[in-house]
């Protein structure tokens, strides 16, 4: 299959989502420039981590307006499967094809760490290949990584099961210290009403191989050359 | 030209003759401000060049040795490792979060302007002590700024060094170091050469930030220095990530001349720098330069410090090639002028010539000094030290949770968990376990890399400090399994114009010079940081030195933790440390006295081959040098990592008095290494030893839930690993989230 790897200008985690999907996973893998138009015919679309313009403005403000965002939205419309991965995902609540906001780290700081997050929906094209309740040891780089939403939205994601990634111990267990950031409901990631729109804090690009401390990023990815071929 | 102005430009009588010599005539208010940027002790290392010419600068290895952006080494597979380390003194005191960013930009500069991709990030801190709230409002922002402008443009700040001493209060010292990575034959220069190729400006705009940084940075503070704020820039990490690939896309075409940053001493030291390396004229007109304020006159424009701008030349016929492909960035290439052929520098302001200056002697013919040097009165009283007058402690598993806590050795956790150090997928070793670790993709190797130095050493014995710093670093990075092939150092100290500081820097250069030639680690460049002095008070003399090793299989990676329980525990090296200079001795007798232990060079050598040795042949699990803190620092550091603990016995160590287990514990002395043995390797690895006549002995076991170290066969201390690692990880995280709330 192949991922388009959408470059922003200020995206910096672009290499290595082509490194994992490319010479990892030995999938087909190609940069799409944010200024062009099309998608190059890829059947899954990622939008990488970064400072996307900088973050300046509001992380992911600027970007939803680059004309690439056009094809996103067509294509996810399309049932395609489109992750947001740390940067990838702000950017994907700006443009509205995912709900909610991400604000400060509740202790202000940027925190770059592993951390445990729980599998809480495998009926998406990137959760597919995991088990309901897998535990996943993957980094974070963040300064802007708390998840929220109105109550009511909230509501309406734990009703459609949108959920699909919250941070948790490394036995699963949902306490406020394994929440690094303060996100509302421990929320790591979510996914759109259809489940095709996927983002997530965490970084599975940066935890596909043993000599960078976690392979457990593989299955996030995984699912989704599995969800293609099917 | 009135004195006054003269002076104010930090210009003495001499020097002020010469540039009348060079001219031929009285220098216009424009020329003679970029006389005094040139010249000032920051650009030109007038007190200091004579002194770095003892430096070992080559090696089969060397592809660029000092004198360009950064230096650079062969790693093999044509590739070569290009890196430098620079300071931010000054300008982080005054600003401390932008003046700590424009360091990691400055730097990141330098390594992509020799055309090498950055891969990682290092740097070296010195604050005042932590119960003193203003550092750690320093601490808080300099860490904020590295963090701020490191995370943003993507490169990973992966390691590094920080202590605390009140010598450092009214001037902190910052060094960022940079590694990149370039194709040998590939290798961008900083020189302008061709007649009448086209100049180009690229990046932010030019402000009035800045102007005069460089001769800031060559003044001591006084009580008025934060009215300096103006003279530091603002870092914009965005623009420099635009520019950073931008320019290595355009160094991947031909059309490119040279290219160099605008880092002190703006458009003045770019221009000026690249014609006298070509032996070439370069010929601009300022009002062309894109500027952000209006009503700039050339002086301004000349000598801005405005960060985040390149200088390139590129060739004629090619610039729409270049011009295109900044284009595609969202950047604009402005021509502001052309390479000529008559060795001057021309500088005109909407056509009309307000300077004009022979390249190469504005930059060759800078001043240079050999200072006075005094050997300080201050040493012999440090130096003197009586031991027997030491109170011993009466409960050692006591101090060593006391020192497991101090913020010279605790756990660095709190500081690089707000650095993004895994962006690019190459990290390896993760902070905090030793020496840097990043693989070199599409390679099987890996680098591993390390910045050390220690100012209370180098006070006691400036020679001695600069030879131990070289050793440290090397060692660090010989115990992750990678043989140190380059080092770059950086040298900060106070008043040159002192004979005690020049005699302190005049030692330690030769103690520097000294250890690199035996370890056979030549010195690629570096940067000198003079004046770190406020009020008379200069800071301890610190040398830092960056060195970089190369391992050819980067599976072979080791760090400090003990992997697992039931592994033989090796001390490689002489046993007995001394407590001169120690950590334990600042820490619980308040005492900054005595000599550290010298470093015997060629048994060091043979020890950092012997490690090299070891981790290639698979025969050790972990491997941790003994610095701050002696054994015992070591000991619960390689437990509290790997998760298990250890029960060791040390030889006695110095006469059997009050404080012979103290020695032995805490005692600190150069070339020691602890090292697990994986098993089934323990005699091979002790024949190894004995054959590269470095002295070995098993001290001891891994596992258990308790850390527990004899003396002679006498248990002198016992602590709990969770009380070890409690006391490890909130040494210096309590002085901040206290702080916080």
């Amino acid at each position: 299959m192949k991922f388009a790897i959408i470059e922003f200008p200020g995206s910096n985690c672009d290499h290595d989502a082509y490194h994992a999907a490319k010479h990892v996973l030995g999938q087909q893998a190609a940069f799409v420039w944010h200024k062009d138009a099309g998608l190059g015919g890829a059947d899954a679309v990622v939008l990488p981590g970064g400072f996307s313009y900088g973050d300046y403005l509001r992380t992911g403000a600027i970007a939803r307006f680059s004309p690439v965002m056009e094809s996103v939205r067509e294509f996810a419309a399309g049932g395609g499967p489109v992750i947001g991965i740390c940067n990838g995902f702000q950017v994907l609540l700006e443009a509205g094809l995912l709900e909610g906001a991400l604000l400060c780290n509740r202790r202000l700081k940027f925190l770059c760490q592993h951390v445990h997050v729980r599998v809480e929906q495998t009926d998406t094209p990137f959760t597919g290949a995991a088990q309901l309740g897998q535990v996943l040891s993957l980094p974070i780089a963040h300064g802007e990584g708390s998840y929220h939403a109105p109550p009511e939205t909230l509501e309406a994601l734990e009703a459609n099961r949108q959920v699909i990634f919250r941070y948790c111990s490394e036995e699963g267990g949902l306490q406020d210290a394994a929440n690094p950031n303060g996100s509302l409901a421990a929320v790591a990631g979510i996914c759109n009403p259809e489940r095709n729109v996927v983002g997530l804090m965490p970084h599975p690009e940066r935890a596909c191989e043993s000599a960078l401390g976690s392979e457990d990023g593989r299955v996030v990815l995984e699912s989704v050359v599995a969800a293609v071929a099917a | 030209m009135d004195p006054a102005t003269i002076e104010a430009h930090g210009l003495t009588t001499d020097e002020y003759r010469k540039v009348l010599d060079i001219l031929g005539r009285e220098p216009t208010l424009t020329e003679l401000g970029i006389f005094s940027v040139m010249w000032s002790e920051h650009c030109s290392y007038k007190s200091s060049r004579i002194h770095l010419k003892r430096l070992p600068t080559e090696g089969p290895q060397v592809v660029q040795g000092p004198g360009e952006n950064a230096g650079a080494v062969a790693i093999g597979d044509g590739l070569a490792a290009v890196f430098k380390i620079e300071s931010h003194n000054h300008p982080s005191f005054i600003e401390p979060y932008q003046g700590a960013a424009t360091g990691v930009g400055g730097i990141i500069r330098d390594i992509f302007t020799m055309g090498a991709r950055p891969i990682a990030l290092l740097n070296s801190l010195r604050f005042g002590a932590l119960d003193d709230p203003a550092t750690r409002r320093l601490v808080d922002g300099v860490v904020a700024g590295i963090a701020g402008y490191g995370n943003s443009i993507g490169i990973p700040t992966v390691g590094g060094e920080v202590d605390f001493d009140p010598s450092y209060a009214g001037n902190p010292l910052v060094n960022v170091f940079c590694l990149g990575v370039a194709k040998v034959d590939q290798l961008a220069k900083g020189l302008a050469s061709g007649a009448g190729n086209p100049v180009y400006y690229v990046g932010a705009k030019t402000g009035r930030d800045g102007i005069h940084g460089a001769t800031m940075a060559s003044a001591e503070f006084d009580e008025n220095s934060a009215e300096n704020r103006p003279a530091v820039q603002v870092g914009d990490p965005f623009m420099e990530k635009l520019l950073l690939e931008a320019c290595l896309e355009v160094m991947k075409s031909d059309a490119l001349v040279g290219i160099q940053d605008m880092g002190a001493a703006g458009l003045t030291c770019s221009t000026c720098e690249m014609g006298a390396r070509g032996d070439a004229g370069i010929e601009i007109d300022v009002s062309l330069v894109p500027q952000r304020e209006t009503g700039m006159n050339a002086y301004e424009i000349m000598l801005s410090e405005s960060q985040e701008r390149m200088l390139l030349v590129a060739q004629r016929g090619r610039e729409a090639e270049v011009e295109a492909i900044f284009e595609k960035w969202d950047l604009h290439a402005a021509r502001i002028g052309e390479v000529t052929g008559d060795g001057l520098l021309r500088v005109k302001h909407a056509g009309e010539v307000v300077a004009e200056i022979p390249n190469r002697p504005l930059a060759d013919q800078a001043p240079l000094y050999d200072r006075p040097t005094t050997r300080p009165e201050y040493l012999e009283e440090v130096q003197r030290f009586d031991e027997s007058a030491l109170e011993p402690s009466p409960d050692l598993g006591r101090v060593w949770l006391d020192l497991l806590g101090a913020p010279s050795i605790a756990s660095r956790r709190w500081i690089y968990r707000q650095y993004d150090h895994m962006v690019r997928t190459n990290t390896i070793a993760l902070p905090g376990l030793g020496a840097a670790v990043v693989r070199v993709k599409g390679t099987d190797r890996a680098l591993a890399f390390s910045v050390d130095g220690n100012g209370r050493y180098c006070f006691l014995d400036p020679m001695e400090g600069g030879r131990l710093a070289v050793a440290e670093a090397a060692r660090n990075v010989a115990c992750a399994g990678a043989q140190p092939i380059g080092a770059t150092n950086c040298l900060n100290f106070g008043n040159p114009e002192r004979p005690e500081i020049m005699w302190q820097f005049a030692q330690a250069v030769d103690g520097i010079a000294e250890a690199c030639s035996a370890l056979g680690i030549p010195i690629t460049g570096g940067n000198v940081s003079l004046y770190n002095e406020t009020e008379g008070q200069a800071v301890y003399p610190t040398p830092v030195l960056g060195v970089v090793g190369v391992i050819e299989d980067a599976s072979q990676v080791l760090t400090r933790a003990f992997p697992a329980a039931d592994l033989d525990v090796v001390l490689l090296g002489e046993a007995t440390g001394g407590l001169g200079g120690s950590e334990y001795l600042k820490r619980m007798h308040r005492l900054v006295r005595g000599r550290p232990v010298p470093v015997a060079l060629v048994r060091e050598r043979a020890l950092q081959a012997l490690l090299v040795e070891l981790v290639a042949e698979r025969l050790i699990g972990s491997a941790h040098d003994c610095a701050e803190g002696g054994v015992a620092i070591t000991l619960a550091e390689c437990c509290i990592d790997g998760r298990v603990g250890a029960v060791v016995d040390l030889p006695p160590a110095g006469p059997a008095d009050g404080l012979m287990a103290a020695r032995a514990l805490f005692g600190e002395a150069p070339t020691r290494v602890v090292v697990s043995v994986l098993p089934g390797n323990r005699d091979q690895l002790l024949s190894k030893a004995r054959a590269a006549g470095v002295p070995a002995a098993v001290i001891g076991r891994t596992g258990g839930p308790r850390v527990t170290i004899g003396v002679a066969e006498e248990m002198v201390a016992d602590v709990g690993l969770d009380d070890a690692e409690l006391a490890w990880s909130l040494g210096l995280t309590r002085h901040f989230e206290r702080a916080a709330s």
